[in-house]
């Protein structure tokens, strides 16, 4: 696609959802400006805030790399936050262990990896539900979620009870020497910057360049005509689940290893959700996701401030990405039908 | 009671009807007969309200009307049962026939589909659900329906295919009752004996015209003549090949898959044999090609041979929603055709592609993506996808849309490419194709093999009996 059309469509869909945004604070009496400000100030202005922005980028990216697997396998991944809980259970396994006389970066590693086996786990189960079972992947994953937000309760005040009483609040926290390395004044562990970047960089090379992606694209795209080309979607669907819930147990490690440094109930904070938002707004592409995900990160930090500096809730940074996803889809879909039109 | 004058139908070039004229009389039934492709459903859909036609008038008691949409011709009684049943089956048989009526009383209704059931000897059970129904049920109740709804003129498309011998008595019982009942009938069907048995009388088409009308009693020659082309009683096939090793094999064969499936298919496919493979669409054409290549496993019995992914091709007759991937571009489909690295680079197959752009004439660029070439450039694409060393081709429909310089090249084209230790197998509603370009013609009625011969053996007359299942000696 021509690069003029990319982006009158980005213009497109800004101008819909601004408009849309600015109209309905207007109603409300609340100056969009404001807002604007506002939102700007408690994300990028300053180094604190923006370290808060990349907390939440990590894992988002995290989920969407995940997401981008299995849609592109056509599959509909509704399960990334019980894979992110999974994810964030595995990293805890691994991180209370005691004496295992390991350095701590190599337990801290053995986490991440036990994080994204936990995820891809439970990427296969509702893959396998699919290609076995014949149960619908939304639905297969939609009930895994309640499962691994039940497990998690359960570790929580039970086995994994804090030492004296259980609580809420989640496990003890781990020894210091097992938390990822954070230097002065940042709030992010540089590793897990590097990682997720690494990460992304995969996914890229994999979906866009490799066989293996091409592959996964042909049996989302048809999988009765890819039968003829030696592809088993089944196969290839139960491994982009896989891939997709791997990723997104990676991203809980990263939230309990760097951010929380012990496992909470709400451990994967909605992330696997907004992950489906960034991806369908990326129009299913590689690579506008880190962009979109950087956005939706700064909206979700800025919104803390609303309600400090505005009396406005927090929810509304909800309310710009669902405009925003929302005019993203009416662009793709008019765009889509005026060239069917021809 | 209903006519059709000067009926005519062009889908942008193609002439689908050419002033088709036909009346269909109360207390009648007319057969429609004719091959496939010569017109048949084009005409139920205008006369269901389905299509417009392009030319042509209607006249209902004759008075002149138009028919534009389905609802048009519901209110003059027109009703139509589908070749496959357009039901509900997730729900039962009662709320199935309560589907359409304004008396939404369960006690009437019950009571009125059991009258129905009598009146025609049908037996069904109204708290079964539909999914438990045989095709040749759900045919019975669809019929009640169209009864209920009032229907005046009752079309039924190939109502005889896909059920049993006993409920195909019911259903001829009860369309005489109907047409004593002053229904006028219209029955479209491929099956000679079907019309004999049947019909007052009969319109053949034939390429979208009229090739002839009888009135009962039938002469049949004449019948299968006018169904026909007439050409040269017994052409030489165009190709020779000489039959060698046994390349696969089915034996007893049975499966369940489409409208008739498989029964108990055995035969045996050598190298050097250009096999055609005719019959009326669905009678197991497709589901002994999508059998061999291994897309469907058979209920029971064995297939043996060729077993290898990369020894066998297969084109459907639907390249683009089973043979390609519309979304990918024709480079991407060369390197998916082709085992390569797993990088893939800008430069990958490229080479490939552009040869195969060049030597097959596709008018595309690597990067055009599939969905945006035209029938001839799809199956051209399709072929120059078959790697070199492919032993068995199977082939739906080679030449379905192409004109006749580009179906003269594809099949210059396969012959070239067939060696000594391969062999095309392909399906074809016509007969002229499988005449000229095979060696050997297996016919196909009801999931069976029916006639099995050497081209050089056989004859047009032949063929069309075997297919109308006038024929049914196993040679």
């Amino acid at each position: 696609m021509s690069i003029i059309l990319q982006m009158r469509r980005i213009v497109m869909i800004s101008v819909l959802a601004l408009s849309a945004v600015s109209l309905l604070l207007m109603l409300l009496g609340i100056s969009p400006l404001t807002i604007g400000i506002t939102l700007a100030k408690g994300s990028i202005f300053s180094w604190l805030k923006f370290n808060h922005v990349l907390s939440v980028w990590i894992p988002l990216l995290l989920c969407s790399c995940g997401l981008l697997f299995t849609f592109r396998a056509g599959l509909w991944n509704i399960g990334v936050e019980g894979q992110v809980i999974c994810g964030a259970i595995g990293a805890t396994l691994v991180l209370r262990l005691d004496n295992t006389g390991l350095p701590p970066a190599a337990l801290l590693s053995l986490a991440l990896f036990s994080s994204f086996l936990a995820g891809g786990l439970w990427g296969a189960s509702a893959g396998l539900l699919k290609t076995r079972g014949g149960v619908n992947e939304i639905f297969g994953g939609l009930g895994l979620n309640f499962v691994a937000q039940g497990a998690v309760l359960w570790l929580i005040l039970g086995p994994w009870k804090r030492a004296g009483m259980a609580s809420m609040s989640g496990t003890d926290l781990f020894p210091r020497e097992l938390w990822m390395w954070v230097p002065q004044g940042w709030r992010v562990a540089p590793a897990a910057i590097v990682l997720v970047i690494i990460i992304f960089l995969l996914t890229s090379l994999i979906l866009n360049a490799s066989q293996f992606g091409l592959k996964i694209k042909a049996a989302g795209f048809n999988p009765q005509a890819s039968r003829l080309f030696g592809i088993r979607p089944n196969l290839i669907c139960f491994m982009a689940m896989i891939i997709g819930g791997g990723l997104a147990g990676l991203a809980g490690g990263v939230q309990v290893s760097c951010v929380y440094h012990r496992l909470i109930p709400s451990i994967s904070s909605g992330y696997g959700y907004l992950a489906l938002l960034v991806v369908m707004l990326a129009g299913y592409k590689v690579a506008p996701v880190p962009i979109i995900c950087l956005l939706f990160a700064c909206l979700a930090a800025g919104s803390i401030q609303l309600p400090i500096t505005l009396q406005v809730d927090s929810s509304l940074s909800g309310v710009i990405q669902g405009a925003l996803v929302l005019s993203g889809l009416l662009v793709y879909g008019l765009q889509q039908g005026k060239r069917r039109g021809h | 009671m209903i006519e059709l004058a000067d009926i005519s139908k062009n889908f942008g070039k193609v002439q689908a009807l050419h002033k088709v004229s036909l009346k269909v009389h109360n207390s009648s039934i007319h057969g429609i007969i004719g091959e496939n492709g010569a017109g048949k459903s084009t005409l139920m859909k205008i006369l269901t309200g389905f299509i417009s036609k392009s030319g042509g008038d209607f006249f209902f008691h004759s008075e002149s009307i138009d028919l534009h949409s389905p609802k048009d011709a519901r209110k003059i009684g027109i009703g139509m049962l589908y070749q496959e049943p357009l039901d509900f089956p997730q729900l039962s048989v009662l709320d199935n026939f309560m589907v359409g009526t304004a008396d939404f009383s369960p006690v009437n209704q019950r009571a009125a589909l059991s009258r129905l059931c009598t009146n025609f000897g049908f037996n069904l059970n109204p708290e079964s659900k539909v999914e438990e129904l045989t095709v040749g049920e759900r045919q019975q109740l669809e019929l009640m329906r169209l009864i209920r709804d009032g229907a005046k003129i009752l079309i039924l498309d190939e109502p005889t295919s896909g059920i049993s011998e006993k409920q195909q008595e019911l259903l001829f019982g009860a369309l005489r009752r109907l047409r004593n009942d002053g229904v006028a009938i219209l029955l479209v069907s491929h099956k000679l004996e079907e019309i004999e048995l049947l019909c007052d009388e009969v319109t053949v088409l034939r390429h979208g015209k009229m090739a002839g009308y009888q009135k009962r009693p039938f002469d049949r020659e004449e019948m299968l003549h006018t169904m026909f082309d007439t050409l040269p009683v017994s052409q030489p096939p165009a190709v020779k090949h000489i039959a060698g090793d046994p390349l696969l094999n089915f034996h007893k064969v049975t499966s369940h898959v489409g409208r008739s499936g498989l029964n108990s298919v055995s035969t045996t496919i050598r190298s050097g044999e250009v096999v055609g493979l005719a019959g009326v669409d669905g009678s197991g054409q497709s589901v002994f090609l999508r059998s061999a290549f291994g897309l469907l496993q058979p209920e029971s019995g064995r297939i043996s041979g060729c077993r290898e992914v990369t020894t066998r091709a297969f084109i459907p007759a639907d390249r683009l929603t089973e043979g390609l991937i519309p979304g990918l571009t024709i480079r991407e489909h060369h390197i998916l055709s082709k085992k390569s690295g797993p990088i893939i680079t800008s430069k990958s197959g490229l080479e490939k592609t552009r040869d195969a752009i060049k030597t097959y004439s596709i008018r595309g660029t690597s990067e055009t993506e599939v969905e945006n070439l035209s029938g001839g450039n799809l199956q051209r694409l399709l072929l120059s996808l078959i790697p070199a060393d492919i032993q068995l081709i199977l082939m739906e429909s080679p030449t379905r849309g192409l004109d006749v310089q580009s179906a003269a090249w594809t099949w210059k084209h396969l012959h070239a490419r067939l060696k000594a230790e391969g062999a095309i197998i392909f399906a074809s509603p016509d007969f002229e194709e499988i005449m000229e370009q095979s060696t050997r013609i297996l016919v196909f009625y009801n999931g069976s093999i029916t006639l099995d011969t050497p081209t050089k053996a056989t004859n047009y007359q032949q063929l069309s009996r075997a297919v109308t299942g006038e024929d049914n000696q196993q040679q």
